[in-house]
């Protein structure tokens, strides 16, 4: 009896004595840092806010401003007379900012139809784990296309309204692992002028996308989008397939398309083209961040401190 | 008799090993400068932490740090996404720690205002390699408050943390890595 006792207390007096040890000091730092600690957000889903030709749930970063040009060539098809398609090019430029960590603005100028435009992206959710669990990361994006080309009818009353579109798209992207992402992205494209009467002013479609990164500096994406109502009677949906290399400030992003258009109300619904039929056009996405607010500056960091 | 004698000099023992609160000290906000910018800079590459958190055992001399990769704040957005994207990896490495010890404790004098030479020994983790190292600080003491500082320095190559050749030239294969904290008692 007194034995059991004994090796009891030993092993009582042993065991919380090794609670002691150096160990301990880690555990407690890590039980200290799990305290009021932040979500764990995911960051970068994709490189950047653009997939292809449609928005990725990405935004550009607080207070950084992204030069985008777009290029589309001709389709492959069209033979060694265009140069395989070099012959022809269609592109948009654009400047987008980052106003917050979860709202971007953005204005832009395509060749197409001479048309502007301008958009707002807004993060709802982001995805995280740790702190807060949220599985996706959701974002809204509103869009405003102008085109300016003259009206195609001029003897009727044409109004200034009569040329423009609006976009509204729900983007919802999960990371899934370090090197796959995808989005699934329910888009409505509203036509201030249709042709007839019986012709929809809305028109409703969904995108998908993901990206595969190959290395921790390229990547390949697909990108698709469903029209559930068309615009033309021989519409065809799109599917692009592009490469994104990164190299310091600049994302350059390849790609292959079957829709030579850079604007939603465009490159969802008014392609004709397929890949079947070799309607293949090749193009590139430069983007190119300058920064233009420090966000450390509010922290207020003394560098002679140390 | 004898039983007793055991058990009251086992519990003593235990009381002298157990860690005394009034020996810990805690900071939730030190600091950690991060600095690879080569010698002819193209840009600077440096980073600002201040939400490392550190214990000191000041009996012992223990020390512990741990950082949050993620929370590195780099003066450009898409540097701080390489830097956590790229070269540390933060998703799978998500933290940085030192786990160490004061190797020459007795020459703070913790009751006495003053600057404190101290050697530090112990692992450090990166990009989730551990390797010993070795660094010098101050201790110093100001109206019973600690704060500790230390500069050093890594190989970026030791920790397996890949510079691309066409990156070799605007970045340093050293990281320079500065500390400040200061501590509190820990309730």
């Amino acid at each position: 009896m007194k034995k059991i006792l004994l090796s009891t207390c030993i092993a009582l007096s042993s065991l919380l004595s090794l609670t002691a040890q150096p160990d301990d000091l880690a555990k407690m730092l890590e039980e200290e840092m799990s305290k009021d600690s932040e979500p764990d957000y995911a960051t970068a889903t994709f490189k950047t806010t653009r997939l292809i030709n449609g928005h990725t749930v990405e935004n550009v970063a607080a207070g950084v401003l992204d030069m985008r040009i777009s290029h589309r060539f001709g389709a492959i098809n069209t033979g060694i007379k265009q140069f395989y398609g070099l012959d022809v090019a269609t592109m948009r430029v654009s400047l987008e900012y980052g106003i917050n960590r979860w709202l971007m603005i953005g204005g832009g100028r395509s060749t197409f139809e001479k048309t502007y435009d301008s958009f707002l992206k807004a993060k709802i959710l982001r995805q995280s784990k740790g702190a807060r669990n949220m599985p996706i990361t959701l974002s809204y994006l509103a869009s405003m296309q102008t085109m300016t080309i003259p009206y195609a009818n001029a003897d009727r009353t044409n109004f200034f309204t009569s040329n423009m579109f609006f976009v509204h798209q729900l983007i919802i992207g999960r990371k899934f692992n370090e090197s796959f992402s995808f989005q699934v992205s329910p888009t409505m494209v509203h036509r201030n002028l249709v042709d007839s009467i019986s012709t929809s002013h809305d028109l409703f479609s969904i995108g998908m996308g993901g990206r595969m990164k190959l290395t921790r500096r390229t990547s390949i994406n697909v990108e698709y989008f469903y029209q559930i109502n068309m615009f033309k009677p021989a519409g065809t949906n799109m599917l692009s397939i592009g490469f994104d290399i990164e190299t310091g400030g600049h994302v350059f992003q390849l790609c292959f398309t079957n829709s030579p258009y850079m604007i939603e109300k465009a490159f969802i619904h008014q392609n004709t083209g397929t890949w079947k039929a070799g309607d293949i056009i090749g193009g590139f996405n430069l983007s190119r961040n300058f920064t233009i607010r420090d966000p450390r500056e509010s922290k207020k960091v003394k560098k002679s401190e140390w | 008799m004898k039983l007793k004698s055991i058990l009251f000099s086992s519990l003593l023992i235990t009381g002298a090993l157990t860690v005394s609160a009034q020996d810990l000290f805690l900071t939730k906000t030190a600091k950690v400068n991060f600095d690879c910018t080569p010698v002819n800079p193209v840009e600077n590459i440096d980073a600002v932490n201040n939400e490392a958190t550190s214990f000191l055992n000041k009996a012992t001399g223990e020390l512990v740090f741990a950082v949050l990769v993620k929370s590195f704040r780099f003066e450009k957005a898409l540097m701080e996404e390489h830097f956590n994207e790229n070269y540390m990896e933060s998703g799978k490495f998500p933290k940085a720690d030192f786990k160490g010890k004061i190797s020459n404790l007795s020459v703070v004098n913790f009751a006495k205002d003053g600057e404190y030479p101290v050697k530090v020994a112990g692992n450090f983790t990166l990009h989730g390699i551990t390797k010993p190292i070795n660094v010098d600080g101050t201790i110093s003491i100001k109206g019973g408050k600690i704060q500790a500082k230390s500069k050093f320095s890594v190989m970026l190559e030791d920790y397996k943390i890949d510079r691309p050749k066409v990156v070799a030239d605007k970045i340093a294969e050293k990281a320079t890595i500065s500390i400040i904290a200061a501590y509190e008692p820990k309730k």
